[in-house]
């Protein structure tokens, strides 16, 4: 789960690292009260859950508080590759001597977090990763032994030469660690870390995302969730314990387990077709979650054939198959289904199916195949209105 | 033979009592698995399906002598069940439970490994040592004795490939899930290995997905060490970037992990890989006559070496004997064998 910059600042701050003051507002009136209190240029920056929303125009210096009530109109309500900006962060705008990285990630190959630090720290962070992998430095902490302030020393060496600056940066990268235990990251990262003229370090900037296997025991970093910024069918799909996310094709698939979820997918590509999303109905077969699956799948307008592929180990394609009944008489679809199921209590499911005249496809091949042929036929265009 | 589970094993079952561990408990009861005994704190005395119960997992095993356990508690303890087995002494642990916190696994990836015990998952669907012994929740009906290995980051995704490879006529030695999230306790590389050693293991699927880049470690595994056919399958191409598919682990993220670097490595590595599962089958029959065909090839030439060896020791020994008279010994063993035999069928 991604948090905005403002509640990873927030966290930041209460673990000691040094932040600017600031303020996340969602109206104009209050980003002009904010600028008015600090009586300085600050930055007015738009809390998206995107990369490369600087580039996009939406962090903006504001030399005085007239400057900042403009950017703060022009950013709220401002479009960024697609999401809303609903809310802006006000801060004090800082001057800056340097700027470096400072991040930790989960490494999966050495099965620990891995700090990596660079001294060109900065919007351009990704190029730098890409092209000069050499400019940044990386060190694998012992989960046991976790990080030594001997550690985070070197890694700050990295950054200045100034030991007074070296000192800082080393204790806001122990204090950095003890937030991504704390909270159940799987990222933390502070691009950039700045240096002031006045020999200060301070984060400018703050990013942190969580496990989402963590979240149980941090209900207030749930609460934290931004639904306005997550489309709403994957929403719908996270309250009914589903997996799903939404693709730009025509073919709605609803499938049990994510590797042959994702597999289904690829095969209707593989076939021709283009598929509509990705769904795990998950491992048990509750009716009640196949007519949920059901109605988020409907409700995209492009979805010409759903194609319903079940292997049934712990899943029963009986409770499947009846889901399948539930849905048609509680949804009505007006667009063909196809369904295949195999596995436990297949027969039986057979017979349930008969029911709404649906017949099961004998292979996985087969039945993408159908899909593709039907989602493309008009039949399945007529009573559908984009 | 098999990988990791046999005759031998002898199972607990954490979290017996459980609606999922006390269903697969039987499932794996009636499969053949020597369910030894199951654990759940408080329950202690009583039984499940005939398998008795214990509070913790040192009494288990004091009492029953288990060499495996698997576990099926619920993700806030299952990190705890990893620790109290390994702790108990137990050298196998196969964790099916989903939605362990990776930074828990961390930790207790290293305790497992400094322990001297392997753990397989969290988030597997465990393993199934055909008509020896299952562990997990894959079901049973679908696996057939035979000579190929199956390992995979999936869980109906392998039933697929395995009912695939059964539908062809194809039987298999082991069927193991490794787990679908970031963090697991045993990899493609550790699998791969164990099927390499193992004799009865003549060819091995393995069932990769996007995310990480443990697929393009085993390519680079299977081209150096392994000398059995390797046939793969990919789960994600149309999977886009940043979005979690299901699976903690199935995400593409930094650019790295797409399942497009996947496949170039597997075929780098000569190992093909199939567009549908259905297609698996086919191609472990192609890699098999393939390598029949080769090592035919050099039976065929090591037998006429030998054959020619042979020749050239016979005319030696023929000197060797007008010389010496050394024939004698050479009469003498294969009668002493002979012999044995009939005191045998005797």
């Amino acid at each position: 789960m991604k948090i905005h910059e403002y509640q990873a600042r927030g966290i930041f701050a209460s673990a000691g690292i040094p932040v600017p003051r600031g303020k996340a507002v969602s109206t104009v009136a209050d980003a002009v009260a904010a600028a008015e209190e600090y009586a300085r240029p600050v930055m007015v920056k738009a809390q998206v859950h995107v990369g490369g929303r600087g580039k996009a125009g939406g962090v903006q210096y504001a030399e005085n508080v007239e400057a900042a009530r403009v950017w703060a109109q022009k950013i709220l309500g401002m479009d960024i590759k697609g999401l809303k900006v609903n809310t802006v962060l006000v801060t004090e705008a800082a001057d800056i001597v340097t700027e470096a990285y400072v991040g930790i990630v989960i490494d999966r190959a050495s099965k620990a977090p891995v700090i990596m630090v660079s001294a060109a720290g900065g919007v351009d962070i990704e190029e730098v990763a890409a092209k000069t992998p050499e400019k940044i430095c990386k060190l694998a902490v012992d989960p046991q032994m976790g990080l030594r302030a001997y550690q985070a020393r070197d890694l700050a060496a990295r950054l200045y030469r100034d030991i007074n600056l070296v000192r800082q940066a080393a204790d806001i990268i122990m204090k950095l660690y003890d937030v991504y235990w704390k909270v159940d990251a799987s990222l933390v990262e502070i691009n950039p870390l700045i240096t002031t003229p006045d020999g200060k370090v301070v984060a400018i900037d703050a990013k942190i995302n969580i496990d989402d296997n963590g979240l149980f025991r941090h209900k207030e970093i749930e609460a934290m969730r931004d639904l306005d910024a997550e489309d709403p069918s994957e929403h719908e799909a996270r309250e009914g314990d589903l997996s799903f996310v939404s693709l730009s094709g025509n073919i709605g698939c609803m499938v049990n387990g994510a590797g042959l979820a994702m597999a289904t997918m690829d095969l209707v590509k593989h076939y021709g077709g283009d598929p509509a999303n990705f769904l795990d109905i998950g491992g048990s077969s509750n009716p009640q979650k196949v007519l949920t699956a059901m109605r988020i799948i409907l409700r995209n307008p492009n979805v010409r054939a759903i194609l319903i592929n079940i292997f049934g180990g712990i899943t029963r394609c009986d409770d499947v198959a009846n889901g399948i009944v539930m849905a048609y008489e509680e949804l009505r679809p007006d667009i063909p289904i196809v369904v295949r199921l195999t596995g436990t209590n297949e027969e039986e499911a057979r017979k349930i199916l008969k029911k709404v005249n649906l017949e099961s496809a004998a292979t996985l091949d087969d039945v993408v195949k159908m899909a593709i042929k039907l989602a493309e036929s008009d039949a399945a265009n007529v009573g559908r209105v984009a | 033979m098999s990988i990791l589970i046999d005759k031998k094993t002898k199972l607990i079952v954490q979290g017996i009592t459980g609606r999922d561990g006390s269903f697969h408990a039987e499932q794996m009861k009636k499969y053949g698995t020597n369910v030894v005994g199951g654990v759940t704190p408080g329950k202690g005395g009583t039984k499940m399906h005939g398998i008795p119960v214990f509070d913790s997992m040192q009494e288990a095993v004091a009492k029953t002598r288990a060499n495996t356990s698997v576990i099926y508690v619920p993700p806030p303890f299952a990190v705890d069940a990893i620790y109290e087995a390994v702790d108990a002494g137990i050298k196998l642990v196969i964790c099916i439970t989903e939605g362990v916190p990776a930074n828990d696994m961390m930790k207790v990836y290293e305790y497992v490994k400094a322990n001297g015990a392997r753990l397989i998952g969290p988030n597997s669907p465990g393993l199934i040592s055909t008509d020896k012994s299952k562990v997990g929740i894959m079901p049973g009906n679908i696996v057939k004795k035979g000579s190929v290995g199956v390992v995979s980051r999936s869980g109906t995704l392998t039933y697929e490939a395995i009912w695939a490879l059964t539908s062809a006529g194809i039987g298999q030695t082991t069927c193991l899930g490794i787990g679908g999230d970031q963090i697991i306790g045993t990899n493609f590389i550790d699998v791969l290995e164990m099927f390499e050693a193992d004799s009865a293991t003549k060819a091995v699927v393995m069932i990769g997905e996007i995310g990480g880049t443990d697929e393009e470690q085993a390519a680079q595994y299977v081209k150096k060490h392994m000398t059995k056919p390797v046939v793969g399958f990919i789960a994600g191409r149309m999977a886009p970037p940043g979005k979690r598919m299901g699976h903690a682990g199935a995400i593409i993220s930094g650019g790295s992990g797409t399942a497009e670097d996947k496949i170039k490595a597997l075929n780098a590595a000569g190992i093909p890989v199939a567009a549908s599962p259905t297609e698996i089958p086919d191609l472990i029959k192609e890699k098999l006559a393939m390598k029949k065909a080769a090592s035919a090839g050099k039976k065929k030439a090591s037998a006429r070496a030998k054959a020619g060896a042979k020749k050239k020791e016979e005319a030696k020994k023929k000197k060797a004997g007008k010389k010496k008279g050394a024939t004698k010994k050479t009469t003498v063993k294969p009668k002493a064998k002979t012999q044995k035999k009939s005191t045998k069928k005797r």
